[in-house]
């Protein structure tokens, strides 16, 4: 049993390594999309810094610096998710193109081993983008988290990362089954979740279909609790109410994700669409 | 009889009954629909039409068809990557739909397109491949350097990325990914195609050795005649999705006269090789 779960785990790592060692080859653009991180983040922050100017009216400096952190929170936290949510499709995708799709399917890899790693990969990255990102933030913008629960942070992004990544291998259907607008269609569906979670704003100024919406993305509760979490330093108790939903999103999505994966699959290996388009 | 295979934890059997084929088909059929996947829209095109045909082991096995003739889609539906309309396909018995993960470790394929991440390095390349099939770095890393020598890359271009080596050299690396992971099984889909002579030349003998030196079965596509003589025990002629022919390069000349292989490939087809097929179509109703 624990050799055949090594086993899986080496398998399964031979995704990371790939990942690894194409993002050394690959560093230009990787610095490209880390620089690109950085000035959005802090572009964010800054309207945050702005706010009482560009509303014409004067807060005190705990209000603006509250409002700025809130920003941020929202944007690393999406970043995070983000990047675990495109990352998968976008692997699917380079596949196609570069024509190791077919090698890849036809290794002898159980598929839930293979987006199991594919994930682990896209973690990997994910993790690093976003501390850098929030460390060079800290650097041109002061961030006060004097009152933040590290604890409560940490438990909330591991949630959010296990309901994202069901929700990652079911958008990677997409790039899957529709060579050319698979990769379309996933960044649209991610571009939705953007608008309906609460990424920068609360959710309750969203009209009411867009409100129904933000139910069923697990990154709403994520980016409740965090900023509950960092700017009101909430514990890992206070931020329950948005652990669960997340949790319960992660254990719909992760199998509900696996199971249309594997339809989709079985549908491309019918139509002749699992090959190289490249 | 077992067979080895690599697991991922180490080695496992798979039971092989005596005497059994490498490769059976039988009555596979594949059709292709719509739009999309049609060129011209709006028909139906019979890729591979009820074709049976037996792979014993240690063969090679050369199928032989012009351009559209159906050979790479018979080898993906062999690969585990495409499904036939109706039909089996078993490998050492196991079947392809049911027994997919159980066959994948018995085969591997080299496809007309090297196709690998190009700006990784053989090595890495190779390295990454070989995890797949269960094999630790330290074990792979010296095979791999051992094959590719042998296959004429020096070391140091081991190390570049695949996108600066040549096409002949990419190939060959392919065909290294398949030789690193032992397959009793070795799918060839036009594996020479675009390779100047020298390195054809070398491919060839390779893939002889291949099964001369490790009990491997060979099912090689072609519309290369030289090729298919040189290194096929057996041939089967592939034309508009049917198999028209089968038997040694001497049987085939007996039963359909002429003196080369080219004489009884248009007398089997109607056409000379260097002719595109048109699959037969049909329209949508």
């Amino acid at each position: 049993m624990i050799s055949q779960l090594n086993g899986q785990l080496g398998l399964a790592y031979a995704f990371v390594e790939r990942e690894i060692a194409l993002s050394k080859r690959y560093w230009a653009w990787e610095l490209v999309w880390l620089v690109y991180g950085i000035v959005t983040s802090l572009s964010v922050a800054y309207i945050g810094l702005a706010a009482p100017a560009i509303a014409g009216g004067a807060a005190d400096t705990a209000a603006v610096s509250r409002f700025v952190l809130y920003l941020l929170v929202g944007t690393i936290t999406w970043r995070f998710l983000g990047l675990i949510f495109e990352q998968m499709g976008e692997t699917i995708a380079w596949e196609r193109w570069e024509g190791t799709i077919e090698y890849t399917f036809m290794a002898p890899v159980p598929r839930l081993t293979h987006l199991l790693g594919m994930c682990g990969a896209t973690l990997v990255r994910a993790i690093g983008f976003s501390v850098a990102i929030l460390a060079a933030v800290t650097l041109f913008i002061p961030v006060d988290l004097s009152r933040a629960n590290p604890a409560s942070a940490l438990v909330l992004l591991a949630t959010g990362a296990v309901a994202f990544i069901g929700l990652a291998i079911g958008s990677a259907v997409f790039p899957l089954l529709w060579t050319e607008k698979g990769l379309q269609m996933a960044y649209i569906v991610q571009a939705v979740v953007l608008l309906v979670s609460g990424v920068y704003y609360p959710t309750s100024v969203l009209p009411g279909w867009m409100q129904a919406l933000s139910v069923v993305s697990p990154a709403t509760y994520v980016i409740h609790g965090m900023r509950a979490a960092l700017l009101d330093g909430a514990d890992v108790g206070a931020v329950w109410p948005d652990l669960w939903p997340a949790l319960v999103v992660g254990a719909v999505s992760i199998p509900l994700g696996l199971r249309l994966f594997l339809l989709a699959e079985r549908h491309a290996k019918r139509t002749g669409r699992l090959k190289r388009s490249g | 009889m077992a067979i080895q295979v690599r697991e991922a934890d180490g080695t496992s059997e798979v039971k092989i009954e005596s005497g059994v084929a490498a490769l059976e088909a039988r009555a596979v059929r594949k059709v292709f629909s719509g739009a999309r996947a049609v060129s011209g829209g709006g028909t139906t095109v019979r890729a591979v039409d009820d074709v049976s045909l037996v792979v014993r082991r240690g063969e090679i096995y050369g199928l032989l068809g012009a351009n559209g003739s159906g050979k790479s889609t018979l080898i993906r539906v062999f690969s585990t990557l495409l499904e036939p309309d109706h039909g089996e396909v078993s490998i050492f018995g196991l079947d392809v739909a049911r027994d997919e993960l159980a066959v994948k470790r018995l085969i591997n394929r080299v496809s007309v397109e090297a196709s690998f991440f190009k700006k990784l390095s053989a090595m890495e390349n190779l390295v990454y491949a070989g995890r797949l099939y269960g094999l630790a770095p330290e074990t792979s890393r010296p095979k791999i350097a051992a094959i590719l020598r042998r296959l004429g890359i020096e070391t140091k271009r081991m190390s570049e990325p695949l996108e600066k080596l040549s096409r002949g050299m990419q190939q060959k690396v392919a065909i290294a990914r398949a030789f690193l992971t032992a397959p009793m099984l070795l799918l060839l889909d036009e594996p020479t195609t675009g390779l100047d002579i020298r390195s054809k030349r070398e491919v060839q003998t390779f893939v002889r050795d291949l099964r001369d030196s490790h009990d491997a079965t060979i099912l090689l596509t072609t519309h290369d005649l030289d090729e298919a003589a040189r290194l096929a025990d057996r041939i089967g002629i592939l034309h508009q999705g049917r198999l028209v022919a089968e038997g040694t390069a001497g049987e085939l000349a007996a039963r359909h006269g002429g003196s080369s292989l080219e004489d009884v490939f248009m007398t089997a087809t109607g056409r000379r090789i260097e002719e595109a097929d048109e699959p037969e179509r049909t329209d949508k109703a």
